[in-house]
């Protein structure tokens, strides 16, 4: 555990766990940190979720909870849920595929969001613009 | 915790380098990261030496290139330990990337420079270059001038760097063959008056941002225009600006400790109390120029000699404050800023503080170039650089044999 001392209130910031702030905040330079630091935490970018094209989807019924898709997502999006079962957390995942690529069962796919978004129009009854195939 | 045992002061006949490789065994550096060039590898090789032959408990890393040195400096250090290494001229621009690393990442890491000239042409000797081509970096930048100065900067500069409103790194840099492979006697400071001057090597925390794994955090992340970018640039200037008093207090420190006198740390005078010109020069050619004072002074006239030990940070405020005493100054560059006002480094920034300080009236500059790659400036060439200063007050005429007003001494066959 490293020390905390006082001079400056960047110190404190940069020196122990328990005494970060959970929301970086500085008023001027005397604030700042000598460097540019942060601390790890979820979603610090945003919620990265919106910048998908294909998501994964798990068959649970094939997967075998080998934990080789937790593994190798490089955000940690992949999970495991209260049930023991292992999901994606879809706000932060950015489809790159690789859970999909990695995954031995077969119960990974990677569907195009577009066409789940077109799925639940048409079973909402929302009619799908011109562009779009009936 | 790694620390010398005790030993007492001693005096030994070293070369710069070799006073280089004790300055950084008496500050108790914990890591090493090497490689070898010309003129500083016996820095290096002294230090393996000490680490594997005499119990140096430093952690002794061979890098594969100067990039790599500098870049392995920057991890030791920030994963919190007192890091030296050394290099020289086409090294140290191979590692210029990593040192705007070091400096943006605020870390205390002093790295000696046998300075040599640039290439092309191959050149290993004496010329400043290398290091001026640094001075944009963020680094602060000594110049020694004495073997015993090489050592005694190494353990001010971790004074310094270390210190929490600093957290700078320092190169020091001397003239390679010159000094380096010079030898003279140096004493070496006894090791308790060391480890009480310089901060002791923390078992906890470092004053600058160091990786623990207790405590984990990012650095160095990319910030957007609208983010902190230009700011975290101010802190590293306004850290050098705090520099000058840092720098004046541990050598106001070191010669009460160590009865060693480098004045305030930034700008030294000889015999300039009563002169009526002063020439300025900084490395070796700073302590040559005392003989030709000397010399000059049993020919009738007044003259001093101006010793620069500190570039970065510029030192200002002195520069001012001895333009309003002495109504010219010459100021002679071992090294080239080409295309610039004077095409020298130092004297196109004295030029600079001079009108700052709205003192162009009041004293008379006039540049030099001389020594570059090493060639030798001898003691008359230097009362001929003296004698061209008075000449310039007296008549206001820039010599002939300048180039953009700069006087280019020792040229072969003249300008």
């Amino acid at each position: 555990m490293t020390e905390c001392t006082e001079k400056y209130k960047w110190m404190k910031v940069a020196a122990c766990v328990a005494d970060r702030p959970k929301v970086q905040v500085y008023k001027g330079c005397e604030d700042l940190t000598p460097i540019p630091i942060s601390f790890p935490s979820k979603g610090s970018i945003g919620e990265t979720g919106d910048w998908r094209t294909y998501r994964p989807v798990i068959n649970q019924d094939k997967c075998t909870d080998c934990g080789l898709c937790w593994m190798y997502c490089p955000e940690g999006t992949i999970q495991e849920n209260q049930e023991g079962m292992l999901e994606v957390d879809l706000r932060y995942c950015k489809g790159c595929g690789i859970c999909a690529t990695s995954c031995k069962a077969g119960a990974l796919t990677m569907v195009r969001e577009s066409d789940l978004k077109n799925a639940q129009q048409k079973k909402n009854g929302v009619p799908l613009g011109p562009c779009h195939d009936v | 915790m790694v620390k010398e045992p005790p030993r007492p002061e001693m005096r030994k006949i070293l070369t710069g380098n070799y006073a280089a490789a004790w300055g950084a065994r008496v500050s108790n550096v914990e890591v090493i990261t090497a490689f070898p060039i010309t003129p500083q590898t016996t820095v290096m090789e002294k230090l393996s030496d000490f680490v594997e032959l005499e119990g140096m408990k430093a952690e002794y890393i061979r890098m594969e290139s100067e990039h790599s040195v500098f870049a392995g400096a920057v991890g030791a250090s920030i994963a919190g330990a007192r890091v030296f290494t050394a290099t020289s001229g086409q090294g140290l621009l191979y590692a210029t990337e990593m040192a705007h690393w070091t400096a943006g990442t605020r870390l205390p890491i002093v790295v000696t420079i046998a300075s040599r000239g640039i290439a092309p042409p191959w050149n290993i000797w004496a010329d400043f270059s290398d290091v001026m081509s640094m001075r944009d970096t963020g680094w602060m930048i000594q110049f020694s001038s004495t073997h015993q100065e090489i050592l005694d900067s190494i353990i001010m500069g971790y004074k310094v760097a270390e210190d929490v409103d600093i957290l700078l790194p320092l190169f020091i840099a001397y003239g390679g063959f010159v000094l380096s492979h010079t030898s003279r006697p140096v004493t070496i400071p006894d090791q308790d008056a060391v480890d009480k001057y310089l901060p002791a090597i923390p078992e906890k925390g470092w004053p600058h941002i160091f990786l623990d794994p207790d405590r984990p955090m990012m650095h160095g992340n990319l910030i957007n225009p609208a983010g902190p970018y230009m700011e975290f640039r101010l802190k590293i200037h306004e850290a050098m600006l705090n520099a000058k008093s840092k720098i004046t207090a541990a050598a106001e420190e070191f010669k009460t400790v160590f009865k060693r006198d480098y004045g305030d740390g930034l700008v030294q005078e000889y015999k300039c109390e009563d002169a009526d010109l002063a020439v300025m020069y900084y490395g070796e050619l700073a302590k040559q120029a005392e003989v030709a004072v000397d010399e000059l002074r049993e020919e009738g006239y007044k003259v001093g000699a101006i010793k620069l030990r500190t570039f970065r940070p510029f030192p200002t405020e002195r520069i001012q404050e001895i333009a309003q005493r002495i109504p010219a100054l010459g100021v002679v560059d071992r090294a080239m800023a080409y295309g610039n006002s004077t095409g020298g480094p130092l004297s196109s920034e004295v030029l600079s503080a001079i009108a700052q300080g709205k003192l162009g009236e009041k004293c008379a500059i006039l540049p030099f170039i001389a020594g570059l790659g090493g060639r030798d400036v001898t003691v008359q060439e230097q009362k001929d650089q003296m004698i061209q200063v008075l000449n310039y007050k007296e008549s206001g005429e820039i010599p002939r044999d300048s180039i953009a007003s700069t006087v280019w001494t020792g040229l072969l066959h003249g300008v």
